[in-house]
């Protein structure tokens, strides 16, 4: 990880403490927003980590919405019917055979890939529909639009860090003693570490090691290098002798199953529930997160956390999101003031205009209203692609059609 | 006779792509224990009745329009997948504004009209413009849009705009006065009347065939759409277009819901109908943005849309229309490309054969190795 | 004495045939092992396809192929490289994103369990490195690295593959002639170690250079196979094309005094470099200036400038004496800029549109192919019309999409859009690239008679033929700069090239 990213997302952390500090709004940084942020992290991540596998071999995937719903429909009736462990498994079957028709309409057929994206969206909602009316009318705890509640895999608390249970001996809470103290930085960095260790679903712990597997994956193994050539020249690869429609059908594959995981948590164990219309973009979301971390795991991860976070505010503790306006203010003047030394006046002048107003907004009013709370995650995404946009590098075919044997 | 074939072939991929979605359907509806026979036959004849017909036409205004607002984005290159935002925004835009003012009936339809395209233009030239400054993909900044406009929509209703006459909870703007409906346009039987909008989506669609086919803005748009660089080798300003297709899109995308709030609620509610952007689409695909076309499949989503209603008094998930649709959706995709890769192998067989060869060479060749030079 | 063993590659009878054309019609061809055998032809003679299937990336339709005698028939490219040959293809097949090593090794990764032996990989590359003076570093990425390592990085790879008989596509089309020798002594040392090299060219003096024989390939067969000592380049282009070659005539010149076409001081600046610096000077009416220059040495901005699709930071543009920097693209064309560009498919062409459609473009906003706002389709099909007789574009229609015509047809109708819009002044970016000599030649004697009607042309051409043929005056480009400014009947490639690379030192010419 590069030092001057690290430096960054320490000096953001501070900043958020402080505010924290300032505002007494001790939720910004406590373990269970954090908690709460890496559950709703998890179904982005995965997202962003299914698109990435798709678009590294250039496809691009904006059906991952559709397979995720896929997922989510799926995962509960296989917890429902067998258990939650089971439902995980059909759920990513069931996004990965989204997938495979992602792939027969991209890479064998050769139709525009957000085209295929869309029509695979529109198919997911259908039959999603159809089977809830088919399947949970009349039945106790669902209905045409839902499934019955279904329990969840299960979750650890990380011993003598959070509290967890050492060979049946109650550990201490090491972490959840820092927070309580309140001190500057340190105990918000004890909330964000507890976060990531207590209350620790097993399936969001397999979604945290999917994403260094990834990386090795992709980076250290022949199937990735085979797979990121796919993405990056086609027709070299094509003329070394790598499949690369078989690598693309794989990647699309992957990509749906990670999709359909990712649904597969949101029902299971981040609601416990399948419920019509529950993905509410995250697959989109999702998306957003893999450009906003340049196509690679970590950063994919990283803006997952961001986009996680912000959706977690808003569900526990709307007087901290007024909180945030605070930060954001601060985070665009102090932007400004690099942008000013880098030359970029107009940038800089904007950027401060940006600041003041979300500053202004924030000592002029107490609370932020709950609709626009609701977009807080898509403003966010907004925002997050305008400023990076420019700074991105996506596989060099993404997206483009490709035909073995045609002439570049 | 090869200019025949061509259109014949192209008319093949979506009506194959329909009857394979019957297939597969059916066999959906088999394997959850219906008769899919019946359930097709029940469809058709209520679809069929002077109701329905009157009611499908009207269905299939918004879904026209909006097939019209995707296909001017996607002759451009570009996916306005932000027509579900743009319409829901303008539609409550023109509804309070249309309650808010009394004037006479032209004037006030006019300007309910204006300010739902002037509210789409702008809801939509939002993502051209990212587009064009920040390099934003309006694939994605587009569905961000929608679920703000969503939000936006959600606070101005709760706030602003609320009808506070009314003593449901309804959260829905003030009845529009009668002088902002728009008439009814023929009466096809008792309860079976075609409302008047409809007139305007042909309209739309005539303008949209001859802007983009017969103007040199359209020629322009459609250039940038098949070959940016060399359209802005040609003279186009590629940023300008952006926008300013955007912009048009998002106008047209804007008047999606105004057959309905001009002629049957008068009012914008939170039960104002959803999904007509994805739905639009579809519509485009399936009509390959061509204005005919494009009226074809809003009729077929229409009387798809209508004729399932039938099948809740039976006791079948009408849902499995949804399916069709999805299913006819992926499949024309697959069946236009199909279709088009034949078509090229067609024409480049062609000039091979209609071709003369060049003129072979006068001069005899040299002798082979060994010969003096 | 040759026995069949010593035969590297044999190739009889070869049949290919595609939609609408058979690019090779029984070709023959018997390389012997530890030779560097030449295969010369114009574009379209079959070279190509000839060697797409030697390399198992397509498959004859009739014929025999044998590789060291024993019989073969590829199927892909993975079994002729398991039979031990390799290609390095005209346009390089390197993945910008992806390191020196990575693309090296790619579909042959060293490795143990599916994970990448990177090590290994490492010193296989240097090993081969050091052996064949082919210098690369393999943890670079690939964008960062010139042409001549790129091309080292292709070689490298076939070596890696175990590659005995190493097929080269036009290996000399974008290096300068030190480049070119480095190559040359690259291949004598490879054919010392016992490779046997197959060298596709049509630059006929190279290929006596190197060549130890040479085949000669026209419309699809094979005409005659030569050793070097025999022919001379005349003879060997009078082979391949079938008839007297163009002696370049003397002529009259047709250069006035008025300036069409003026850059001042003009500088391009882009992320603290300079694209274009003090690029100062005139293109009269009846005048064609050449710019010579390897790629990406400016070039293709200074014609963006020109247009108006890259902004200046410096300096003024005249077009017939008025500044033009206020104007953008539309407006310069309208004022009488043409453009031919130097690639059709992405810049001067709408493939799938039809053949009237993409006769209007860049001209979409005047007569006749514009009413007022409107498209007027029936002038812009007569134009069509008369552009395909004059210019002899064979096509069924003006209908026909543009995807349907030759390449060949289709600069054609490029060549023809652009002089018949009423130009005054033509940036020609390589205007008969990837095009066959009747095509070229037809497309030269346009010129010339624009020419002499008064038109002023830019010409940007890698072909030096092409610029010493066509061009009144000469001018250099090297690093965004106008290095030389030279008299084309008393200069010589080498000479030229030498200014090209900077190395304008003062050898014989």
């Amino acid at each position: 990880m590069k030092r001057q990213t690290l430096l960054l997302a320490g000096g953001l952390f501070f900043l958020l403490a402080l505010v924290r500090w300032i505002t007494d709004n001790p939720d910004l940084t406590s373990s269970g927003t954090f908690s709460t942020t890496l559950r709703l992290a998890v179904p982005i991540g995965l997202a962003a980590l299914g698109g990435l596998y798709a678009e590294r071999a250039g496809i691009v995937n904006i059906g991952l919405e559709g397979m995720m719903i896929l997922g989510s429909w799926f995962g509960a009736w296989g917890a429902w019917q067998y258990g939650p462990w089971w439902g995980v498994a059909i759920g990513v079957a069931g996004g990965a055979a989204a997938g495979l028709l992602h792939a027969t309409a991209t890479v064998t057929f050769g139709v525009d890939h957000i085209i295929s994206g869309v029509a695979i969206i529109t198919l997911a909602g259908g039959i999603t529909r159809y089977l809830s009316v088919e399947v949970y009318e009349g039945v106790q705890g669902g209905g045409a639009t839902q499934s019955p509640r279904v329990e969840g895999v299960g979750t650890l608390d990380v011993p003598i860090l959070a509290g967890g249970d050492l060979f049946g001996w109650s550990s201490p809470d090491v972490l959840g003693w820092i927070e309580d103290k309140s001190w500057l930085f340190i105990s918000d960095l004890a909330g964000l570490l507890r976060g990531f260790t207590n209350n620790l679903s097993y399936l969001t712990l397999i979604a945290l090691l999917l994403v260094p597997f990834t990386w090795w994956l992709l980076w250290r193994t022949v199937f990735g290098l085979r797979l990121r050539s796919s993405g990056e020249n086609p027709t070299g690869a094509d003329s070394l002798g790598v499949p690369v429609y078989r690598m693309r059908y794989a990647a699309v594959l992957i990509s749906g199953g990670l999709a359909g995981l990712a649904g597969a948590f949101l029902a299971i164990e981040a609601a416990g529930i399948y419920r019509q219309g529950q993905t509410g973009g995250r697959g989109f979301i999702g998306l957003a997160a893999m450009i906003f971390g340049n196509w690679m795991p970590f950063g994919a991860a990283a803006g997952a956390g961001l986009f996680g976070f912000a959706d977690a505010l808003q569900l526990r503790d709307r007087p901290a999101v007024h909180a945030l306006l605070l930060f954001v203010a601060l985070a665009a003047l102090l932007y400004a003031a690099v942008l000013l030394k880098q030359g970029k006046t107009r940038a800089a002048v904007v950027t401060a205009g940006l600041g003041v107003l979300v500053g202004a907004w924030y000592f002029t009013s107490d609370k932020v209203p709950p609709e626009f709370i609701q977009a807080t995650p898509y403003v966010i995404t907004l925002l997050v692609l305008c400023i990076a946009s420019q700074r991105l590098r996506p596989p060099a075919y993404d997206g483009k059609p490709w035909r073995k044997g045609q002439v570049e | 006779m090869q200019r025949l074939t061509v259109p014949l072939l192209r008319l093949l991929a979506p009506v194959a792509a329909v009857l394979f979605a019957l297939f597969v359907s059916g066999l959906v509806l088999k394997a959850s224990g219906n008769d899919p026979i019946e359930a097709f036959q029940l469809m058709w004849e209520f679809g069929t009745t002077e109701q329905s017909i009157a009611s499908i036409i009207d269905r299939s205004v918004p879904l026209y329009l909006s097939g019209i607002a995707f296909a001017i984005a996607f002759k451009m290159g570009l996916f306005n997948i932000g027509v579900e935002g743009q319409y829901t925004i303008a539609a409550v835009m023109a509804a309070f504004v249309g309650a808010s003012v009394n004037l006479p009936p032209v004037l006030h339809v006019g300007l309910i009209l204006v300010v739902a395209m002037v509210t789409g233009m702008i809801w939509g030239a939002i993502p051209g413009v990212l587009k064009v400054t920040r390099g934003v993909s309006e694939v994605i900044s587009t569905i961000m849009l929608n679920f703000i406009a969503v939000s936006l929509v959600s606070y101005l209703l709760a706030n602003h705009f609320l009808d506070r006459a009314d003593d449901t909870l309804n959260l829905q703007t003030e009845k529009i006065p009668e002088s902002g409906w728009f008439p009814d346009l023929v009466k096809l039987g008792p309860n079976a009347t075609v409302g008047g909008f409809v007139l305007v989506a042909v309209l739309v669609g005539a303008i949209y065939y001859v802007v983009i086919w017969r103007t040199r803005f359209g020629f322009d748009l459609r250039a940038s759409g098949l070959n940016p660089l060399a359209a802005r080798a040609s003279g186009v300003s590629s940023n300008s277009m952006i926008v300013k297709g955007m912009m048009l899109s998002g106008a047209v995308a804007g008047l999606v819901g105004m057959s309905t709030l001009l002629g049957f609620s008068h009012n914008y509610g939170l039960d104002f109908a959803t999904g007509l952007g994805f739905a639009g689409i579809t519509v485009a695909l399936l009509g390959r943005n061509n204005p005919i076309g494009i009226a074809i499949g809003a009729l077929l989503l229409a009387f798809l849309d209508r004729s399932s209603q039938i099948l809740d008094l039976e006791d079948i998930a009408k849902e499995i229309v949804v399916i069709m649709e999805g299913v006819i959706v992926l499949s024309v995709v697959i069946a236009y490309e199909l279709v088009q890769r034949v078509i090229e192998r067609q024409q480049r067989r062609l000039i091979g054969e209609d071709v003369p060869p060049p003129e072979p060479p006068e001069t005899p060749a040299m002798e082979p190795v060994g010969a003096p030079a | 004495m040759d026995t069949d063993q010593a035969k590297a590659v044999e190739l009889e009878g070869i049949v290919k045939r595609f939609p609408g054309v058979v690019a090779n019609d029984g070709v023959d061809l018997v390389v012997q092992r530890g030779e560097i055998h030449a295969l010369v032809g114009e574009n379209g003679a079959g070279k190509s396809t000839l060697m797409k299937i030697l390399y198992g990336m397509q498959s004859p339709d009739e014929g025999t192929m044998s590789v060291n005698g024993k019989p073969v028939a590829f199927r892909s490219p993975k079994e002729a490289i398991a039979a031990g040959i390799g290609m390095v293809h005209q346009h390089f097949m390197l993945a910008d994103q992806l390191t020196v090593l990575e693309n090296i090794v790619l579909g042959s990764e060293p490795s143990t369990l599916g994970r990448i032996d990177f090590k290994e990989a490492k010193d296989r590359i240097r090993s081969l490195s050091a052996a064949y003076g082919l210098d690369v570093d393999p943890n670079e990425m690939v964008e960062t690295l010139g042409v001549g390592e790129r091309q080292r990085v292709e070689i490298i790879k076939v070596l890696y593959r175990g590659a005995r008989i190493l097929i080269l596509d036009e290996p000399t089309a974008v290096l300068v002639p030190q480049e070119i020798q480095e190559l040359f002594a690259n291949l004598r040392e490879l054919k010392a170690q016992g490779e046997t090299i197959i060298f596709i060219s049509h630059k006929l003096d190279e290929v006596l250079t190197i060549a130890d024989a040479i085949t000669v390939l026209r419309g699809g067969r094979t005409v005659a196979t030569v050793a070097p000592q025999d022919v001379t380049a005349r003879q060997l282009a009078e082979l391949m094309v079938g008839s007297e070659l163009p002696v370049p005539e003397t002529r009259e010149s047709t250069v006035t005094t008025h300036v069409q076409l003026e850059l001042s001081d003009v500088a391009v600046e882009r992320d603290h470099r300079f694209l274009l610096e003090d690029i100062d000077f005139k293109v009269h009416r009846g005048e064609i200036v050449g710019i010579a220059g390897v790629e990406g040495n400016g070039q293709s901005e200074l014609v963006d400038v020109i247009l108006g699709m890259e902004p200046v930071t410096r300096g003024a543009i005249r077009l017939d004496g008025e500044d033009v920097a206020d104007l953008g693209t539309r407006k310069r064309r309208e004022a009488g800029v043409g453009y031919i560009a130097e690639d059709r498919h992405r810049r001067a062409m709408l493939m799938s549109s039809p053949l009237w459609e993409n006769v209007m473009l860049g001209h979409q906003t005047r007569p006749p192919f514009a009413r007022g706002p409107w498209i007027d389709r029936r002038g812009a099909k007569r134009r069509t019309q008369e552009i395909m007789a004059s210019y002899d574009v064979r096509a069924p229609g003006v209908d026909v999409a543009g995807y349907a015509l030759s390449g060949g047809n289709q600069q054609k109708l490029v060549v023809g859009r652009e002089l018949t819009a009423g130009a005054q002044v033509l940036l020609a970016n390589h205007p008969t690239r990837g095009v066959d000599v009747g095509a070229q030649a037809a497309v030269w004697d346009h010129l010339r008679d624009a020419r002499g009607a008064g038109l002023a042309v830019l010409l940007v051409s890698a072909d030096l033929e092409e610029l010493i043929g066509l061009s009144d005056r000469l001018l250099v480009m090297l690093r965004g700069r106008i290095v030389a400014e030279l008299d084309p009947t008393d200069v010589t490639p080498e000479r030229l090239g030498s200014y090209m690379t900077g190395a304008h030192g003062d050898e014989a010419a």
